[in-house]
């Protein structure tokens, strides 16, 4: 579990983040929405610790990170795996070496062993055959999904995706989310997705939150989202045609029954 | 005081790069890499621009030994002398400033901008380490080799044009190499190298390390790198002179 308490962050004299106070539960994926500028990216940052936040605290099952020194962070992270947006694949490493990475610098595992836990990962992600081929040579969701084999070679804690359907195709997307969304359930995992993809809402918000302009507006489930009594969050929720469409027909729906 | 902010950044980034390495075989494996990439990939361009500036070199030489007084093996003499005080060693590290030094900005920057460095940060790796480390072991291995390499080709380079061109017989040339010859020329010349490679390393690693925004910013972190690491140089080249050559 991941607790946000209350946590600040400005770069200059713009407020990006303001008292935001959250908890992400363990083996759901907890998904964080809003609109470009937001605010989600910084938050998912400093969650991780890229960023140092001005006040509030952040807590990794009881540990506070933020009265961490720099050995124990590093400790901690070494329980994170993390997806990003453009997958940030090691270009000079083939698919397997990224994947491997982690393996080679943190275990006393053998080669032979390494070379297991790798190829599981890579299967797991459908990525079989890929071994040799470098980072330039594979699609945005082939990228994406060695990402996630990476994210999850040493078995992490916690799981964090910055915004993984950006740049896919919808069947792309969709299969990228199934994939986060059975690995979180699959190993017992702490899942932090930041997304502005309502698709993604949809199929897989156990948990949602949505932030605007930096204040934590909405938070609930995804079932919840398409009742919710909150304008910033209707008109980000509903603001293509196919959204307006889907809420019109769902409020006539009673009256064509009666 | 932007002066002061980048020297302190600089500062912190070279404590951390000198960090105990997490696992010596993953160093020693990169270091390995950084050495073809950034030495021996550099030996073509030291060997062909070494070559003719010992060509040239001789055929100035000789422009400038015009009173019959002056024995012709002074051309080996000069040549020798102006490879190993100033040119295999200055001018050679300007040359790798531009080639290696763009090279190390553009790809840290590149993986800076690409999220690659903040990927081995989550992971828990010392990312400047792991990066910067191999290659300044790498270049102040192999630059002093390169220098050595460029005295050898350019001589070579004097060498034969002397022979062509009849500007001196080969016997008085290379008795023109051996001439009061000081081997301490030929570690002033190391010496300086290293401290080159120190210098064209690290502060092009700095520039690509803390390149932020787009891919047009990774150019301009390149150039800069490439600017700021000459100024240096020819800053401690100075220096250096003045320290060592006594």
């Amino acid at each position: 579990m991941i607790e946000v308490r209350n946590i600040s962050k400005s770069f200059g004299d713009h407020l990006v983040l303001d008292d935001i106070s959250i908890s992400f539960e363990k083996g759901k994926t907890n998904l964080i929405i809003g609109k470009s500028g937001s605010g989600k990216t910084v938050l998912l940052q400093s969650i991780v610790g890229l960023h140092e936040i001005d006040t509030g605290e952040i807590l990794f099952d009881e540990r506070d990170f933020t009265r961490m020194n720099f050995k124990q962070k590093k400790q901690v992270r070494k329980e994170f795996g993390m997806l990003f947006q453009g997958a940030a694949l090691f270009d000079s490493f083939t698919v397997e070496e990224n994947v491997r990475y982690p393996l080679d610098m943190f275990t006393d595992m053998t080669f032979d062993e390494k070379m297991e836990r790798t190829n599981f990962c890579l299967q797991r992600v459908d990525m079989m055959n890929a071994n040799k081929l470098f980072p330039a040579e594979l699609s945005g969701g082939m990228r994406k999904r060695v990402g996630i084999a990476r994210a999850i070679t040493l078995n992490p804690r916690y799981l964090f995706c910055d915004e993984p359907n950006s740049g896919l195709d919808p069947q792309t997307a969709i299969r990228i989310d199934k994939l986060i969304r059975e690995i979180t359930g699959e190993f017992n995992i702490t899942t932090i997705v930041n997304t502005h993809d309502m698709n993604s809402v949809m199929e897989i918000g156990d948990k949602v939150m949505f932030i605007y302009e930096g204040i934590k507006c909405w938070e609930g489930t995804k079932d919840d989202i398409l009742n919710a009594d909150n304008q910033y969050l209707n008109d980000f929720v509903f603001a293509t045609n196919l959204a307006k469409t889907v809420k019109l027909i769902q409020n006539k729906k009673p009256e064509t029954r009666s | 005081m932007r002066l002061f902010y980048h020297l302190g950044r600089y500062y912190l980034l070279i404590s951390k790069v000198f960090a105990w390495p997490e696992r010596s075989s993953m160093y020693y494996r990169q270091t390995m890499r950084e050495l073809e990439y950034l030495g021996i990939n550099s030996i073509g361009i030291v060997v062909i621009i070494s070559l003719f500036v010992g060509a040239v070199l001789t055929i100035q030489m000789d422009y400038n030994i015009e009173s019959p007084m002056l024995p012709r093996y002074l051309i080996g003499v000069g040549v020798r002398d102006s490879l190993l005080l100033e040119f295999s060693s200055t001018m050679v590290a300007l040359i790798l400033a531009g080639k290696v030094g763009s090279s190390i900005a553009s790809e840290l920057g590149t993986m800076r901008i690409t999220e690659q460095i903040d990927a081995l940060e989550i992971m828990g790796v010392n990312s400047a380490s792991f990066l910067i480390l191999p290659k300044i072991i790498s270049t102040m291995f192999f630059f002093p080799l390169l220098t050595v390499l460029s005295l050898i080709v350019g001589m070579s380079g004097g060498y034969l044009v002397a022979v062509i061109t009849d500007v001196s017989t080969p016997q008085e040339f290379v008795y023109g190499l051996q001439y009061v010859f000081y081997p301490y020329y030929f570690t002033y010349a190391l010496k300086k190298m290293i401290v080159f490679a120190f210098i064209i390393t690290t502060i092009s690693a700095y520039h690509g390390y803390y390149a932020e925004g787009s891919s047009l910013e990774v150019g301009k972190s390149s150039t800069r790198a490439v600017v700021h690491s000459s100024v240096v140089l020819l800053m401690f080249n100075l220096i250096l002179t003045k320290l060592i050559l006594r």
